[in-house]
């Protein structure tokens, strides 16, 4: 067989736009489910069952069936209601880039919550005690304590979310979107060189996998900066001891 | 020290786990400048006393008051009572210290933001007062070179002076210690004790939980010993430690001195 590598370089600006669609449903959609999921996270450690109720079963929901047929259920399921329609919402549910958004946001707020919630647990008691000790309000301690050691703790999962979310985004292309995956299907179809043009999808989505691994690197050593001393390493994780 | 004003008047104060009464009616008076030691061997409720003072634990029944206020209490679903007022629970914990056995600092903050962290959002102090108060309570309990380090670069003893410093920042009117050295390593433990004497002599009103009986016997205007929940002994520590009027005080002594 023989490899047409000039389609590649011919169809890469394409690519690229795809790849730009792709990066700003993941980036945008975890950003909304992140902020989705901090009030399911705090309803969920709430000691009141009927609060708890809540996220339980929209967690259970999300987690429990597949990306693609909550797409097309908000995609196609919408514009079944007439109340819906006739809503100031149909602008929006109309179009498939949103309802992209908001299910890959709905999607991820449940993963994220249970992440976030597992991290609240997982703070020691006493620190939580110290600020109420101390006369701070359930607010503040969010704000100043809770939070942030919790983005701490779940940092290294909460990337590995992204990066599923990133390969999940690829189902924006079955609602016609034109991300990286839906942008090299449509050039396929013009061409027909699919190896060489999914060859070149697969390269730029790793290529945007290593960047979100970087960027999760970064953030993560910011918040779990009191973990990395200055000078010294602790003798009990270095392997040549 | 009878005129002295009454820095914290405890009644009759309950707590019950369950059908496990570990309070049964304790009653307690604190003027400015007492230094009281609470002894007691585990499980006589020490620790649950004092953490019921600022409401950490909920108690069943009973009345606390700090300067003269008295916490406003209603009863809760599990049969407890809970603070009635937020604001005024907030606002009287933050003029109550607390210092734990465990330290408790914040690891995710430096020692200098630690010590910043509630004169600041709570006090609303403006950063600079603070910062500057957080440095003189940090050389006071001769840490002032660890400020930029985090608490988990620094020793046992080390943290919990942090964690008296901590506490300090808020200007509280009581002092209340938790068994501070009891998680500490022995050799650590006399540079808290050290601080706690400090403060002893500048005047301070302390209730501490200790099974440092040297300490106590040292600083403490009056001993409490307690036994399963109630007070068995109290008095100056002279009379106390030498000619206790309980057995059990004195076998408790006996065997702890």
């Amino acid at each position: 067989m023989s490899w047409e590598w000039d389609v590649i370089l011919e169809h890469y600006p394409r690519l690229l736009q795809g790849a730009w669609l792709t990066l700003e449903l993941v980036l945008f959609s975890g950003f909304v489910g992140l902020m989705l999921a901090i009030p399911l996270a705090l309803m969920r450690v709430s000691d009141r069952p009927w609060i708890q109720a809540i996220p339980f079963a929209y967690i259970f929901f999300f987690r429990g069936t597949p990306l693609l047929i909550q797409i097309f259920l908000i995609y196609y399921g919408a514009s079944q209601f007439s109340i819906i329609k006739e809503s100031a919402l149909w602008p929006i549910l109309r179009e498939p880039y949103w309802c992209a958004i908001i299910t890959f946001a709905l999607h991820t707020a449940a993963y994220i919550a249970e992440l976030l919630r597992g991290a609240i647990q997982s703070i020691p008691k006493g620190e939580i005690e110290a600020a109420r000790a101390l006369g701070m309000s359930y607010p503040l301690m969010l704000r100043r304590i809770i939070l942030p050691r919790a983005f701490g703790i779940m940092m290294p999962s909460y990337g590995n979310e992204v990066i599923l979310m990133l390969k999940g985004s690829a189902l924006a292309s079955t609602i016609t979107l034109l991300d990286l995956t839906g942008m090299a299907r449509t050039i396929i179809a013009r061409t027909y060189t699919p190896l060489e043009i999914f060859l070149a999808a697969g390269v730029i989505y790793l290529i945007i996998s290593a960047l979100l691994i970087l960027l999760f690197r970064i953030l993560e050593k910011r918040f779990n900066r009191h973990q990395h001393w200055p000078n010294e390493r602790p003798k009990d994780l270095d392997p040549q001891h | 020290m009878t005129d002295a004003t009454v820095a914290l008047e405890i009644s009759d104060l309950h707590k019950s786990y369950g059908s496990l009464e570990v309070l049964k009616g304790i009653s307690l008076t604190a003027h400015e400048g007492d230094v009281i030691s609470i002894l007691g061997s585990s499980g006589s409720g020490k620790s649950t006393f004092l953490r019921c003072l600022n409401l950490l634990e909920a108690p069943s029944s009973g009345q606390i008051s700090f300067a003269g206020e008295a916490f406003k209490l209603k009863p809760s679903k599990e049969g407890n009572l809970e603070s009635a007022d937020q604001k005024q629970l907030e606002r009287m914990r933050a003029s109550i210290g607390f210092v734990f056995q465990n330290f408790n600092l914040w690891p995710h903050m430096t020692v200098i933001e630690n010590i910043m962290e509630a004169p600041v959002h709570v006090l609303k102090q403006d950063k600079a007062t603070a910062r500057e108060k957080a440095e003189s309570y940090l050389r006071k309990v001769g840490l002032f070179d660890k400020k930029d380090s985090y608490p988990n670069q620094l020793s046992g003893g080390q943290q919990q002076r942090i964690a008296i410093a901590r506490t300090l920042a808020m200007e509280p009117r009581v002092l209340l210690f938790d068994e501070p050295t009891s998680a500490l390593d022995p050799e650590l433990v006399n540079e808290v004790l050290n601080v706690m004497r400090d403060l002893a002599a500048e005047g301070r009103t302390m209730l501490i939980v200790t099974h440092e009986m040297r300490f106590a016997r040292e600083v403490s205007s009056q001993i409490v010993f307690l036994h399963q929940g109630q007070i068995e002994e109290i008095g100056e520590p002279e009379k106390v430690f030498t000619n206790p009027d309980s057995d059990r005080c004195r076998a408790f002594l006996s065997t702890h001195f």
